[in-house]
């Protein structure tokens, strides 16, 4: 089998790891250690993970997150998650195509106590909003907890390669986010009174006011004064027909996988959804030299960032606005997509369909908070808060911010001295969040001799690093108002490109005329690998809406340490487009082609609920029958009864109720019980597996929980 | 506006309520069902988890259990709903001296009655459930015709036929008050409005003592919580559901059983009794029966639980369902306090009360009506004020 590795990547770089050998159906492949089971796998060109007992449905990945649990396979007899356990030197995988059977349990079993640790503050979560808070609460002195369900630290971030929007004061703006991460871990590490648990999972808040946590393969209950729930989001799903196929699925564990993994699990993908999350997945693909055949939107409008919607079109990927998904096609696995335009109603309209051959479909339609704990919480009389996407669905930037805000609100709520928490800081919270703003027209400086920046920078959104890094402090926003947009206003650019380098939205260019006024040496950034581009190239310019300008020289690429890991492409363009250039295009436009026929598809296998393969049509029934009662529902499909605990089909589910005209206050919502994660009686027995119950590392002196504040 | 008027209305679409209303209009009377929840089967039955046997010693129970048996077993087959039946048994087991006297001393009241169970010793009952910890065990009863069935697919196969039999079902509607002219029940009010009826059947399960207090009655149904959980599914390894009733810290007993659909479900009687009607989850309840069960049979160490919830067993002082005719008012009829066996009893329960209403009774109904009635000394209670 052939290697689906990223050996060589723009931004990240690629370890050399030991490798080893696993078995897949008595077949020896090759991994890497430390990755998951289902990274190895993608790794060795397998995405069919096994089939559903029901109906004989190919199954694989599509959270990469451990929230479905659509990758299950057998590891050496056992069920689990693929994409959360570690392969194993000789480990034995199979596909799970049947009820597994329940292995004997080998030898005498050894049981530990189950404790109850007392803590201050328990932290749910190690992304930017509970590292962000976990460094508040551990300056603040407070006995925390913070824990997560991965080996690493960073959410999210980890899997960001691009750099963060926002401000530099803020938020790190202009910096990626695998090294927010890296910053936000080492400070969160530097506290005594921070104890970190990572591959540490919260199954339930109980209303004892207790929070049951699988440390490491053991379990414990842990007994916070306060609660924070950091917990994230999780990816929405969309119901079309073959939206099950291996080989659709979330734009999240797309980037898993590239990002994290460094596995290149697709040779052409179509992306479904224009917020930020899909067009940014698009231009990871990119990166990581996958064609990109498409993106599809059904708003009029792309929903991300227009600069990230404009990377991508100058790079050679079409968008499609206006447009759904109508089918994913394959029999095992995805060999093709159709799209269609949808008129006013969101219906798709006949005849307008298009076909393109990809084998992987993105979906990218948007994140629900992972509340749930919140909520329970709550219900229970636990004092707790939320924060960053399991509060409220926003960029990153906001989550670090809104982390540290709660950091600080429960450090007076415990009692500590910390003082009120400034208003300016809630301030900043909300600019954070703004959705973005207005377009304006793109101005184009009428300068035609000397050397300074354009900006390709043409809505409002809460970003500024460029006018922070500029050492001549020329680059100013009116007002100081961080939504607002940049404009160059003194005439002593000295062109050291550092806002061509630090502009996360690759949307500056340094024009220069100074050597000849008919042709211009315009600086793009530039994300790609150094051997895709050189001296003496000629290459695709393009102006900020994809528009092909012409082909100009490279005269000079480098990779200045200031550009982290980016390209400083130097062309020579006519005066006429110097200053229109924006952008490189990096994919050729026969890529993007659709198929001469268009593909139908014509199982009706809408699945709403994954797990237990209930489909959109056995719902509708039920609807129209008269069924208003989600549990009633869960009684009659089992929709919301599988393993994944019933997280990702309620949106699905009331949406449909929305679709048959019956309004949210009609139906009763789905009872939620624990678990979030199926964990094995062993654990909740205390059965004592591997090393043991994880302690934590003495500390220096032990910190007293304190008394006061709840 | 007049009041739409019914020959009988059933408090409750739970287990007991829902066969109780499709077996009167089977008997051709026009029925309603008032529930307080959106749906049926929201109260305890969606909590059961789905045991059914006849190998009861009290011979009421075992009467109205073996009619509910044969109406499970043969469910799918007269009417085409899978309800999951599974016909895997009943397994007390024995570990001590203490149980296996027990257990003997009830084999042979229950051999009495003419049910098929016998005792099996270690040997043998490890051939019929080679999973159990071999170490200690004496044996213990076997009764194969015993089984399990889906609460939530039952109910509501009982409550489709009940629709397609005409009954009227009212939802997300409480009773506030039972309507009496002198000695005689004319009615029910409720929280939307009101019905008429000369019969009116208290299956209200948990909450029917608020629903007998409304009506200026009592009846002595207490609840208490019972906590219990479902794992994944796995190929058959387990046919019978395992009684452990082995007493220890914090429960008297507990029991699991493997379900048509290869999940394990299990539960736990507390001890003492968590008396109330609070239904939220609890952190101590996994760790106190994952350790017995793992204990048990080391094989479930590996298998994963899937969800957990608590639920509610309508408790009477003496441990038996309340069933018969008011003695104080005319009209009202008993079917509650079925001590957390409501999903096994409902079916037996709800034809009994069909035949009680339709003045059908049969000769061996007798008994079991004098054995439930509601004005017997319940350990010196007395039963109705």
């Amino acid at each position: 089998m052939s290697d689906f590795r990223i050996t060589e990547h723009p931004i990240l770089v690629v370890p050399d790891v030991p490798r080893f050998s696993f078995s897949w159906s008595g077949q020896e492949l090759s991994a890497r250690q430390g990755e998951t089971i289902a990274a190895a796998l993608f790794a060795n060109g397998v995405r069919v993970f096994g089939h559903h007992t029901k109906d004989g449905a190919p199954q694989g990945i599509f959270c990469a997150n451990g929230q479905c649990a659509q990758c299950t396979v057998i590891a050496d007899g056992l069920a689990v998650k693929s994409c959360m356990v570690p392969v194993t030197p000789g480990m034995r995988v199979e596909p799970l195509d049947a009820a597994p059977s329940l292995p004997e349990a080998g030898g005498a079993l050894q049981y530990h106590a189950i404790d109850t640790i007392e803590v201050e503050c328990l932290v749910l979560g190690g992304g930017p909003a509970g590292l962000s808070a976990a460094v508040e609460l551990g300056r603040a002195g407070v006995s925390v907890v913070i824990l997560d369900d991965k080996e690493r630290l960073g959410g999210k971030l980890v899997l960001q390669t691009h750099k963060f929007f926002g401000s530099i004061e803020a938020c790190h703006a202009g910096t990626r986010g695998i090294d927010i991460a890296a910053k936000l871990e080492a400070e969160v590490r530097s506290y005594e009174n921070v104890r970190v648990w990572t591959d540490s999972v919260a199954l339930a808040v109980f209303s004892d006011r207790k929070v049951g946590v699988l440390r490491q393969g053991h379990y414990v209950i842990v007994q916070p004064q306060v609660l924070l729930v950091a917990t994230g989001a999780r990816e929405r799903s969309l119901v079309f027909r073959g939206n099950t196929l291996p080989g659709v699925y979330g734009a999240g564990a797309f980037q898993t996988l590239v990002n994290r993994d460094l596995v290149r699990p697709s040779a052409r993908l179509f992306v479904v959804g224009g917020g930020n999350v899909g067009l940014i997945a698009a231009y990871h693909a990119l990166q990581a030299g996958i064609q990109v055949v498409g993106l599809c939107e059904a708003l009029p409008d792309c929903g991300g960032y227009k600069v990230h919607k404009d990377k991508l079109v100058r790079m050679g990927v079409p968008i499609y606005t206006s447009h759904t998904v109508v089918s994913a096609n394959g029999e095992e696995e995805v060999t093709s997509v159709t799209i269609a335009a949808i008129d006013s109603a969101w219906k798709p309209i006949e005849g307008t369909e298009k076909t393109f051959a990809c084998d992987t479909v993105l979906v990218a339609v948007g994140l629900d908070p992972v509340d749930e704990f919140h909520r329970k919480a709550k219900e229970f009389g636990l004092p707790a808060l939320a924060a960053g996407d399991a509060e409220e669905i926003a960029e990153a930037s906001a989550a670090m911010f809104t982390g540290k805000i709660r950091g600080l609100e429960i450090a007076r709520m415990l009692g500590r001295d910390v003082g009120e928490v400034p208003p300016e800081w809630h301030k900043t919270a909300e600019v954070l969040k703004s959705r973005p703003g207005a377009t304006v027209t793109e101005e184009i400086p009428d300068d035609e001799q000397g050397v300074f920046p354009v900006f390709h920078c043409s809505q409002e959104i809460p970003c500024n690093p460029c006018t922070s890094i500029c050492p001549k402090h020329a680059i100013r926003i009116e007002g100081d108002d961080i939504l607002g947009l940049p404009t160059f206003v003194e005439e002593d650019c000295i062109a050291c490109e550092q806002c061509v380098a630090v502009c996360p939205g690759l949307a500056i260019t340094l024009v220069d005329f100074r050597s000849d006024r008919e042709s211009a040496i315009v600086t793009l950034p530039y994300e790609f690998t150094r051997a895709t581009i050189n001296e003496g190239d000629l290459v695709t310019v393009l102006d900020t809406e994809g528009k092909v300008l012409g082909n100009v020289p490279v005269v000079k690429v480098r990779a200045p340490k200031f550009a982290d890991h980016a390209l400083l492409v130097k062309v020579r363009a006519p005066r006429e487009i110097a200053k229109l250039a924006a952008g490189i295009r990096v994919q050729e436009p026969w890529v993007g082609e659709p198929l001469e026929e268009k593909v139908e598809r014509v199982a009706d296998d809408q699945v709403v609920c994954r797990c237990e393969r209930v489909t959109a049509g056995e719902i509708r029934a039920h609807i129209r029958a008269g069924v208003r009662d989600l549990n009633e529902l869960k009684a009659l499909t089992r929709a919301g009864m599988g393993a994944c605990g019933g997280k990702t089909c309620p949106t699905l589910i009331r949406r449909l109720f929305l679709e048959e005209g019956v309004s949210p206050g009609e139906i009763t919502e789905l009872t939620q019980r624990p678990l979030v994660m199926e964990v094995t009686l062993g654990a909740f027995a205390g059965v004592i597996t591997g090393e043991g119950p994880a302690k934590d590392v003495p500390r220096t002196h032990a910190v007293a929980v304190h008394e006061g504040g709840v | 506006m007049s009041t739409a008027t019914f020959d009988a209305i059933v408090v409750g679409a739970g287990s007991v309520g829902t066969p109780t209303a499709m077996y009167l209009a089977e008997r051709g009377l026009k029925i309603l069902v008032v529930d307080q929840f959106p749906s049926p089967g929201q109260g305890s039955n969606k909590c059961a988890i789905g045991g059914i046997r006849a190998t009861h010693s009290a011979p009421a129970k075992i009467r109205l259990c073996l009619e509910s048996l044969a109406t499970f077993s043969s469910w799918e087959h007269l009417h085409g709903d899978d309800i999951e039946w599974h016909m895997g048994g009943y397994c007390f087991v024995a570990y001590r001296d203490d149980e296996e006297r027990l257990l003997r001393d009830l084999l042979k009241v229950q051999k009495s009655y003419g049910l098929n169970i016998d005792w099996y010793g270690a040997a043998e009952l490890l051939e019929r459930v080679p999973s159990l910890g071999h170490e200690g065990l004496r044996g213990g009863t076997l009764s194969p015709e015993d089984g399990s069935a889906s609460p939530m697919r039952s109910c509501l196969a009982f409550y489709r036929r009940a629709r397609a039999l005409g009954v009227t079902f009212r939802f997300s509607e409480r009773v506030t008050g039972l309507i009496r002219r002198r000695s005689q029940i004319v009615g029910v009010r409720t929280d939307k409005g009101g019905y008429a009826s000369e019969t009116v059947i208290n299956a209200a399960g948990a909450w029917a003592r608020s629903v007998a207090q409304a009506g200026g009655l009592d009846t002595p149904v207490v609840p208490d919580c019972h906590e219990a959980g479902i794992t994944e599914p796995a190929a058959r390894f387990l046919e019978p559901m395992v009684v452990d009733i082995r007493p220890t810290a914090g429960a008297r007993n507990y029991y699991f059983c493997q379900l048509a659909g290869g999940q394990v479900i299990f539960c736990i009687t507390p001890d003492p009794a968590l008396v109330g009607s609070d239904r939220r989850e609890t952190s101590a309840f996994l760790p106190m029966i994952a350790r017995r069960m793992v204990n048990l049979m080391p094989r479930l160490a590996n298998l994963r639980v899937r969800r957990t919830w608590r639920g509610l067993y309508p408790m009477t002082p003496d441990g038996a369902p309340v069933v018969g005719r008011s003695q104080v008012l005319s009209g009202y009829v008993h079917a509650e306090g079925m001590c957390g066996q409501g999903f096994m009893l409902g079916p037996g329960v709800g034809a009994l009360v069909a035949r009680l209403v339709t003045g059908a009774l049969e000769p061996a109904d007798e008994a079991v009506l004098a054995e439930l009635a509601p004005t017997r000394a319940f350990g010196g209670a007395e039963a109705l004020k």
